[in-house]
């Protein structure tokens, strides 16, 4: 249940933080990068994994070898919304630098390694000019449609189940 | 400087800490004699290989780490900052570390925390980067570790540096606990090793 809180938690902050394309490409560019974190940190690993390979990746070191860790996790209560600290989730990171400068961040909820090192090395591709459309299109774009299409299914079948409670109205006198 | 400059961390973090840790471990059991800190650990700038390996070891968020006047102008503070975590003092007195590139500006050592008669743990560890480990001026040192005496052979700067620890003596159990560093190999000089006829 509280893990499940987490997520739910995790992604809210994730929504709450709305692209706004910006006049300024700096602006559009972390925009850009926030909407992939969006996708990539609900992706399974070996889709992102698998669909990073059919790109040809340039040199790049790990700045931050992924390793696993804790946050905690914080959430509001009440009227006016007080926070209070939720407790702490499983969190892993990587950093990885590209042969051409960039830098670039993962974090992914649980103890995959992997998947916050391949976060890391998309948010990295994301920034330079030669990959970012390439990310795009080919991992990020099909990881979007996939998450999209079962959450819309999930939708359709709890939909599915509504039951409307017109005969249950009681009839007085 | 942004963090595109920054060099990267240990390559295998848990296994070069546990080897780096060790080798310090076994330099302060046997004050004056050399070891070797081997670790995959890409070239960080202004610090040795060991200074570095050390620094990613030893260092977190609870140790205030003092930098020289020349470190603290290069981007290390960074570098330690994005690897781990750990402040940088302003007062060296305030320092559980202190990382010293150039002899000269090494501080009197009463400018360090000498930690206090009930905590004699809380004083500052000086990691200063020598010019030559095993070549230079020969000093005899005994105390705790050494089995009578022993030989360092050492170009420090400054080069009273081992009269100057003889402060050690009249603190303990409060003191300096100095770990000399060249490129890969290091010495520890605890508080308790005295320089003979010092």
């Amino acid at each position: 249940m509280a893990r499940r809180y987490q997520v739910v938690y995790y992604h809210r902050q994730l929504e709450l933080g709305k692209i706004e394309v910006d006049v300024n490409g700096e602006t559009a560019r972390q925009g850009w990068r926030k909407a992939a974190m969006r996708v990539l940190a609900h992706a399974p690993t070996a889709e992102i994994g698998s669909r990073l390979d059919q790109i040809e990746l340039p040199a790049h070191v790990q700045l931050r070898e992924p390793e696993n860790g804790l946050v905690m996790v914080r959430g509001r209560v009440g009227g006016d919304g007080a926070p209070f600290n939720l407790g702490e989730a499983t969190v892993s990171r990587a950093a990885v630098r590209l042969a051409s400068g960039e830098v670039g961040f993962g974090y992914a909820l649980g103890r995959d390694r992997e998947k916050a090192r391949l976060i890391a090395l998309c948010d990295a591709l994301i920034q330079t000019e030669a990959h970012a459309d390439l990310v795009e299109t080919q991992v990020i774009a099909p990881l979007r449609k996939a998450m999209a299409a079962s959450r819309a299914q999930a939708a359709a079948e709890a939909a599915a189940t509504r039951v409307d409670f017109y005969t249950m109205v009681r009839g007085e006198g | 400087m942004s963090v595109i400059e920054l060099s990267a961390g240990f390559s295998d973090k848990v296994l070069s800490a546990q080897s780096t840790f060790r080798s310090v471990m076994e330099a302060i059991a046997r004050p004056g004699s050399l070891h070797r800190v081997t670790t995959g650990i890409g070239a960080v700038p202004g610090l040795m290989p060991a200074t570095a390996a050390i620094a990613l070891t030893l260092f977190d968020h609870d140790t205030p780490v003092w930098l020289d006047p020349q470190l603290a102008a290069s981007g290390v503070a960074e570098w330690l900052k994005f690897h781990t975590g750990a402040p940088v003092a302003t007062e060296s007195a305030d320092a559980s570390f202190a990382l010293v590139t150039a002899g000269a500006s090494l501080p009197a050592l009463e400018n360090f925390a000498l930690g206090s008669s009930e905590y004699p743990d809380r004083s500052t560890t000086v990691i200063l980067q020598v010019e030559s480990l095993g070549d230079g001026r020969a000093c005899e040192l005994r105390g705790p570790g050494i089995d009578g005496v022993t030989t360092l052979n050492a170009t420090i700067a400054p080069d009273d540096l081992l009269e100057r620890l003889a402060v050690n003596a009249n603190l303990f159990p409060r003191g300096i606990d100095v770990v000399l560093v060249h490129d890969d190999t290091i010495v520890a000089i605890p508080r308790t090793t005295r320089l003979v006829g010092g």
